[in-house]
């Protein structure tokens, strides 16, 4: 670098890009070259990234625009009614509700549950042989597509002895379609996500905090309970809000494990149990019906819901999104 | 440090709650099996093969006397078997190009205001619900496709076998490769990111550019990773089952690609949204049990792909030496 001679005034050189790998001081005279292949190749990774681009955000403004087509106060608050006449169909109020409830509940299942596994795959994982079969397992569980567990869920339900969790029939068969099983289901939809963000969270926290903690005299539960969880708390919050989103975004479980009734079918009186007990819909199951493929066919009622569902599932992304960077824990004093 | 008596308990609860995971794989791959057996016992292997009309032997069994006795069980699933496995490999093929690409882009090329907003667009495309990619496939890119795609020719000459609505292989392939490429991107990227950073600045420092050091170093070293996010997409891509029974058509047949390009355009309904079709004949005994059978036959496979995944990506963890 240094053979340029003193007496030319050397041109500065042009500043190289904030992206440019620092190795790119090389010698004068050996340039990296470019050939054609190379070149192509550049383009089509900037093609593919733009691509990405292009694709979301037609899919987004697609949506807000025929949202704000079809969106409508009276569609948000009344109930659904079966009618041929689209303008006495009424609105979406059920499937909204049934959506929050269903979330919830699975929520309710798979955030406890996944923490569980998480921490004893991350802390304790011992005998060895057992913790790598359930590693393995929850990946198998990442796998199984929604329309298996939903199929699998009505199978296990139908059985009279989970008659409690749903609607028997006179004879003793039992139904198996209710927010309690399909809620389950759901639990073992986003079980994967939640495992998956509390363990990479507990394995970010280094050795020496534990360290730390023994040495003042706790034990491995205690420090688990007062210094682990508590730090991997926006893991654990990711992963929750991941699987709410997978949750609220799944049609498959709620179309044959939901009923997919209109309005939300209360199985007997009594206040929240009785509904819960009961059938309903949700967003999804709502635009799977409306759609052209369902039975209801009316796209406008589609696209409203639809961009309803994707407002809830953006909220939840943005989430994401806020808790991942606000996780600036730093461990070096 | 000595473990309490409190601390073994806990490890134990815990323990315990995680192993019923396995249980429940257990339980599961059980009941499905069982539920499904009558179906694949009553065909033998032929139940894997072609013999005919698949939609009259599904309308066949729905039918059948009720008497346990005369059960029909007759079915030969080649046609759905064939489109799942169709649809599913050309949109990994096509979503692993893609996303070795943009996955390259993201970690070298991109502008850093670019990147910024390329992580949650991917993130984004891996959430939007599979419905309203389905919404949005049959409202507005089937009937495109039918409009200026298929020609009058092209319907005249399947008229006598299917109808060419646009609902077709092509579409259905599309819209499954933007679903499943956001899981890929993000699996490669952490790879490429592995990557010690010495490695490529080396390359580039004897004096090779930039693409060909992410191409010849890079790309080479997260060959696993590649390897394993394909396995893992392809997961899910056989598991798809509400988009593809929106768009795919709902007709059982095998798209035969020596029809030239008409192939692409031919209905072909994969055996998830050939589930999700009939859910209301569940209740019908020998209806329900050949429903489970579909059912039996996708959860092998995705497991087998799932197992298969999670042990390339150890294998990747294996061999990275520094992070």
């Amino acid at each position: 670098m240094s053979a340029t001679p003193a007496t030319t005034p050397a041109p500065p050189p042009p500043a190289p890009p904030a992206d440019a790998p620092p190795a790119q001081v090389e010698a004068p005279g050996y340039a990296p070259s470019w050939s054609v292949g190379d070149k192509i190749g550049v383009g089509l990774a900037w093609f593919a990234g733009l691509l990405l681009c292009v694709i979301a955000g037609s899919i987004v403004i697609y949506m807000l625009v025929r949202g704000i087509q079809y969106v409508s106060f009276d569609l948000l608050t009344k109930h659904p009614q079966p009618s041929l006449d689209q303008s006495k169909s009424g609105g979406f109020l059920d499937p909204i509700i049934g959506t929050f409830v269903l979330t919830i509940l699975g929520t309710l299942i798979a955030a406890p549950l996944g923490v569980a596994i998480a921490v004893w795959l991350s802390e304790y994982g011992k005998p060895a042989w057992l913790a790598r079969a359930v590693e393995s397992g929850i990946e198998i569980v990442a796998g199984i597509p929604s329309i298996v567990l939903a199929i699998f869920g009505l199978l296990v339900f139908s059985n009279a002895a989970f008659g409690f969790l749903s609607f028997t029939a006179e004879g003793g068969a039992v139904f198996g379609r209710s927010f309690f099983t399909a809620g389950a289901m759901m639990g073992l939809l986003a079980l994967p996500l939640v495992v998956g963000a509390t363990r990479e969270a507990l394995q970010a926290i280094p050795i020496h905090v534990r360290e730390a903690s023994y040495a003042l005299g706790k034990d491995r539960a205690s420090t688990i309970r007062r210094v682990l969880l508590p730090a991997a708390r926006p893991g654990i919050a990711t992963g929750t809000s991941l699987g709410m989103g997978r949750i609220a975004g799944d049609t498959a479980i709620v179309v044959i494990l939901l009923g997919a009734s209109l309005q939300l079918q209360e199985e007997n009186s009594f206040p929240i149990l009785g509904d819960l007990k009961g059938t309903g819909s949700t967003l999804t199951s709502y635009v799977y019906n409306n759609s052209p493929a369902g039975e209801g066919n009316a796209p406008e009622k589609a696209y409203a819901a639809a961009f309803v569902l994707l407002a809830i599932v953006i909220l939840l992304n943005f989430a994401v999104d806020l808790i991942s960077r606000r996780r600036k824990v730093s461990w070096q004093s | 440090m000595s473990a309490t008596r409190e601390d073994r308990r806990v490890g134990l609860t815990l323990g315990a709650l995680s192993s019923l995971v396995l249980l429940l794989i257990a339980g599961m791959i059980f009941f499905v099996l069982e539920k499904a057996w009558p179906s694949f016992s009553h065909n033998g292997l032929s139940w894997f093969g072609a013999k005919g009309e698949v939609d009259a032997q599904l309308t066949e069994i729905f039918n059948s006397p009720a008497d346990p006795n005369n059960y029909v069980y007759t079915i030969g699933a080649w046609p759905l078997i064939y489109a799942t496995a169709l649809v599913t490999f050309l949109s990994v093929a096509l979503a692993t190009v893609f996303s070795v690409l943009s996955a390259i882009f993201i970690v070298e090329f991109a502008p850093d205001r670019l990147r910024r907003v390329l992580e949650p667009v991917v993130r984004l495309l891996a959430a939007v619900p599979s419905v309203i990619y389905g919404l949005i496939g049959i409202l507005v890119i089937v009937p495109f496709v039918a409009d200026h795609f298929v020609t009058e020719g092209a319907r005249e000459s399947v008229r006598f076998v299917i109808q060419l609505d646009g609902t077709s292989l092509a579409v259905a392939t599309a819209i499954l490769t933007v679903m499943i490429t956001p899981i890929m991107i993000a699996i490669i990227v952490d790879a490429l990111r592995t990557v010690p950073q010495g490695w490529t600045q080396g390359a580039v420092a004897l004096g090779v550019n930039r693409w060909r050091a992410m191409r010849t170093i890079a790309v080479r070293t997260a060959r696993p990773a590649i390897v394993a996010a394909a396995v893992l997409a392809s997961a899910r891509a056989l598991g798809e089952a509400i988009m593809l029974s929106m768009v795919s058509g709902s007709v059982g047949f095998a798209p035969n690609p020596l029809d030239g390009y008409i192939f692409l355009l031919e209905p072909a309904r994969p055996l998830a949204a050939t589930i999700v079709d009939n859910a209301e004949g569940l209740s019908v005994v020998p209806f329900g049990q050949t429903l489970y059978a579909f059912a039996a036959v996708l959860l092998v496979s995705t497991a087998m792909l799932s197992l298969g995944g999670w042990y390339a990506r150890r294998a990747l963890r294996k061999y990275t030496v520094t992070r």
